[in-house]
């Protein structure tokens, strides 16, 4: 076979893949059909349960526990995965194929020196090497990721380590062997803007000059979009639609594409997120017929009655969907109360002077300063470790080692909330990052909303049980969620019914940490949809916490963009994007992954 | 598709999204984990054994051949067809104390266990929950506490005040207590920084509420194992205190004090002292093996791992 062939072969080769569970024979994927060719990106795109790390699990012959593939065939290099024996196949991983895991922090040895863990990984696949070259090979695959590759370096431990530092560790053990194929499950999920673009870029490089296949499992559409030349969707364990970057991001032609891209916030677009209503397709509570039908507006009775067949559009992109005329035709709908904004009022609802926090000896916030009006949303950006959260905890009084002042319509606010009056705490209600930490575990919905009224005096006896409906009602949740517990809900779900808590309260002012940092695209834009209508129902004051530029377009008034616990830049949301006069903000913005400059077609959206 | 299949395909299918949520958990997460101890082998047996023991202590003496303090032969008598364990050191049957001297035993530990959960759950929980200075007093009477060996703490408040029965059970509940506290805190520790907590925190909820609501149903299972494990100490400790005779005083039936009194004619008498340790071991085997059960269910072993 001669150099010019093998290079038109694909690297990555799946017909028809089935992974399905042991027990019940329920499919978690079914009929994926992907080929990657060497030096080329292939972005597998899709939400929480779509399947997408199963798909990229397979490509390592790895099949999580209680599953098993059921059928189809995995070549990678022309090598048939399901004729290999287990000690072929773990000379396989690391070697020919390799991975790159999501978080660096649990994947790397805590107990073992970076150096070690290189060598263990070069030593497992060329044993015949002696220890001086693989000394050298080791220090050759640290300059490949930028990492330092001096003796001082290589003693370190990975706690000893950043996180985007750990990563590139971890991706330089991922391409130590010179793999033929590498599988990137969310490489970057966990890490800064910055430390991301840094991430992608080595990510890119080095599979374009080894001329490696990649296969990037992720759900971040702007990412995929920057770094990929092939995309497949995935849903409910099929791939929906195929095609090229391009293809896929300006002809998008699957419904779910479409509303999908439609969640995505992008920085270089002022438009609207949409989210997509009701529940993914879990395995095992899939419908009939099209898997998305019950969330699809184009939904018929041939939607409802089997999964549709592979169509061919052009050359290479492919969709699974009976109408995809229709989908064409229609522009997916707009977002419901955030075309046009609150008016602002004039009136100050929280201060913030001077305020600088401390954990123990160390000071988070130097000299913060904000105020936020009536109905108004002032977004707090920032990179981890910035001090935003402080912030906002200092505002809430969870955190207590603080100086300066917090007031609320212009009273000063004790440091810690159990010094505060009822009355100022019910003002100031505070809404966490991650929704499945933040509801007991043990206490129905009911119950913690009943609590809530009653700890205010906003409702009690028997009128309480239709209080709580109210409440449930008023963040889109049916009323009979009050006698679930929160583990029967969705991750939506479960940060609406914490907004319906902190609404319970009937406060002047809301304190969003994160909250749609955990959640898929589509969820989070359907809770953006809900705070903006919210703003717009009841008058609120917002004090959003967010690492995420894009998403803060649509929704803030005002921006402050912090580092390292200052302040940088303060004004008006659209001064922030259109003439950004910190250079922090400058690099944040040009690093930020965006859909529309990666394809270079920077309009100013609908 | 039944209800089996689903949750199986969603344990199996993890979030894939920023943040992956926890596994899924059950309503009443203790009767959860009781369910699925009472499916292990050991535990069935560990509840055979412990049922054995309890019928015997509490229906016993109805069916006493005897009173526990008529004097049927001569002493150290052998075995006959009307006192079938024989005649105990003064000549009363063997039979018959055995089956009055089980109550003592098993409500005095029932009670002393009972008392050292409670107060060691109080106190653990408090201090985890409290994070400050009085986590730090707490814990440090605790440590004094536990420095003395169980035993000796309560040897010496029996012979300080004399040998009361509500003094045994108090003493050995207390000497628990921080044993206890010990492995509340710590569960308790993890479940104070999650944010629900945080959540009730800023909204100022009542601190005792947090603590019974918040904190306490999420620590069901280090609670569960903890009674079963101080109930076992409790059945042997309470039965040494009998045995040293500082427990119940004669001519009460008990079964500490009786293998104290017949261990001196073990070697022409041995039921005397057999029947009584016999009922003991089996005893604190069976309540051993419950809660290895617990603990093995409130950790998601399945009955193949056993």
């Amino acid at each position: 076979m001669s150099a010019t062939e093998t290079a038109h072969e694909p690297s990555v080769d799946v017909i028809d893949l089935r992974v399905a569970l042991t027990t019940s024979g329920v499919d978690v994927v079914d009929e994926i059909t992907v080929e990657v060719r060497p030096g080329e990106v292939l972005g597998l795109v899709g939400e929480s349960g779509s399947g997408k790390t199963t798909v990229g699990m397979a490509l390592l012959g790895h099949v999580r526990r209680g599953g098993e593939v059921a059928g189809g065939v995995i070549r990678i290099d022309g090598r048939d995965l399901s004729s290999l024996g287990e000690r072929e196949l773990r000379s396989l991983r690391g070697g020919v194929v390799s991975y790159i895991p999501q978080d660096p922090g649990t994947s790397l040895n805590p107990a073992l020196r970076i150096s070690t863990q290189l060598e263990e990984i070069l030593e497992a696949h060329a044993p015949e090497g002696g220890a001086e070259q693989r000394k050298a090979r080791v220090r050759e695959a640290l300059e490949e990721v930028a990492l330092p590759s001096d003796d001082e370096f290589l003693k370190n431990y990975p706690h000893q380590l950043s996180g985007g530092q750990q990563q590139r560790v971890a991706i330089a053990m991922a391409f130590a062997n010179r793999p033929h194929v590498i599988v990137c499950d969310e490489p970057t999920t966990g890490l800064d803007v910055t430390t991301q673009a840094r991430v992608l870029e080595t990510v890119r490089d080095l599979c374009q000059s080894h001329r490696v296949a990649a296969l990037y499992v992720s759900h971040d559409l702007a990412v995929v979009a920057e770094l990929a030349d092939h995309v497949a969707v995935m849903y409910g364990g099929r791939i929906v639609e195929s095609g090229t970057r391009d293809q896929l991001f300006l002809e998008p032609r699957h419904p779910y594409t479409r509303r999908l891209l439609r969640a995505v916030p992008d920085i270089a677009g002022k438009r609207t997120v949409v989210g997509i209503p009701g529940h993914a397709a879990l395995p095992g509570s899939r419908p009939q017929g099209c898997y998305f039908h019950p969330r699809c507006e184009f939904a018929r009775d041939d939607c409802r009655a089997e999964f549709p067949p592979v169509t061919e559009l052009g050359e290479g992109h492919k969709v699974r969907c009976y109408h995809v005329a229709d989908a064409v035709q229609k522009p997916p709908p707009e977002g419901a109360g955030q075309a046009e904004k609150p008016r602002v009022g004039d009136d100050v609802v929280l201060a913030i002077k001077n305020l600088n926090a401390h954990y123990g000896e160390s000071q988070i916030l130097f000299d913060i300063n904000l105020d936020i009006h009536h109905n108004e949303c002032v977004a707090l950006v920032g990179e981890s470790g910035s001090g935003k959260t402080t912030t906002a905890r200092c505002v809430a009084g969870l955190h207590k080692q603080w100086t300066g002042e917090v007031s609320l319509h212009g009273t000063a606010l004790e440091e810690s909330a159990r010094k505060r009056s009822n009355e100022e705490r019910r003002e100031i209600q505070y809404v966490f990052q991650n929704p499945y930490a933040s509801l007991n575990p043990r206490t129905t919905i009911g119950q913690t909303i009943a609590r809530r009224l009653k700890l205010f005096g906003r409702g009690g006896g028997r009128e309480i049980g239709s209080k709580v409906g109210e409440c449930l009602e008023r963040v889109a949740l049916s009323s009979s969620a009050a006698e679930r517990f929160p583990d029967q809900l969705s991750g939506g779900e479960r940060q609406r019914v914490a907004i319906a808590r902190a609404l319970a309260a009937e406060p002047s002012m809301l304190v969003c940490d994160e909250v749609t940092s955990a959640l898929d695209v589509s969820v989070q834009a359907a809770i953006i949809e809900l705070l903006g209508e919210l703003r717009n129902e009841i008058g609120l004051s917002l004090l959003f916490i967010t690492h995420d530029l894009a998403l803060i377009r649509t929704i803030a008034d005002r921006v402050a963009v912090v580092t390292g616990g200052h302040v940088v830049e303060y004004g008006p949301t659209e001064q922030i994007f259109t003439s950004p006069s910190a250079d922090y903000t400058r690099k944040l913005l040009a690093n930020t992954p965006s859909i529309e400059v990666a394809l270079g077609h920077a309009t100013t959206g609908s | 598709m039944t209800d089996q299949t689903v949750e199986q395909a969603l344990d199996l299918v993890p979030e894939a999204g920023p943040e992956a949520p926890p596994p899924r958990l059950q309503r009443f997460q203790w009767l959860g984990i009781l369910r699925n101890a009472s499916r292990l082998t050991r535990t069935r047996i560990g509840l055979g054994m412990v049922g054995v023991i309890v019928l015997i202590a509490l229906l016993g003496p109805l069916f006493a051949p005897h009173s526990e303090t008529e004097f049927i032969a001569a002493p150290n008598h052998g075995p006959t067809s009307d006192a079938i364990f024989g005649a105990d050191a003064l000549g009363r049957d063997v039979f018959s104390r055995f089956l009055y001297g089980g109550l003592s035993v098993l409500w005095m530990s029932a009670a002393a266990t009972l008392i050292g959960v409670v107060i060691g759950t109080a106190v653990g929980l408090i201090a985890a929950y409290s994070r400050n200075w009085l986590d730090d007093v707490l814990m440090r009477l605790n440590d004094v506490v536990l420095a003395f060996p169980q035993i000796i703490f309560v040897l010496l408040a029996v012979s300080a005040i004399g040998p009361k029965t509500w003094l045994i059970v108090l003493t050995v509940g207390i000497t628990h207590a921080p044993r206890v506290a010990r492995v509340m805190r710590g569960a308790a520790q993890q479940i104070v920084e999650r944010d629900f907590v945080k959540a009730e925190e800023v909204a100022g909820e009542k601190r005792s509420r947090i603590i019974m609501e918040g904190l306490l149903p999420n620590v069901t299972s280090p609670l569960l194992v903890e009674l079963g494990l101080r109930m076992t100490f409790s059945i042997g400790l309470i039965a040494a205190v009998s045995f040293l005779g500082f427990g119940l005083q004669p001519p009460a039936a008990d079964w500490g004090l009786m293998i104290n009194e017949n261990r001196l004619s073990i070697a022409v008498m041995p039921w005397g002292v057999l029947l009584p340790v016999l009922a003991i071991a089996v005893l604190t085997v069976g309540t051993n093996l419950i809660t290895d059960g617990i603990a093995r269910a409130a950790i998601g072993l399945e009955r193949s791992n056993e």
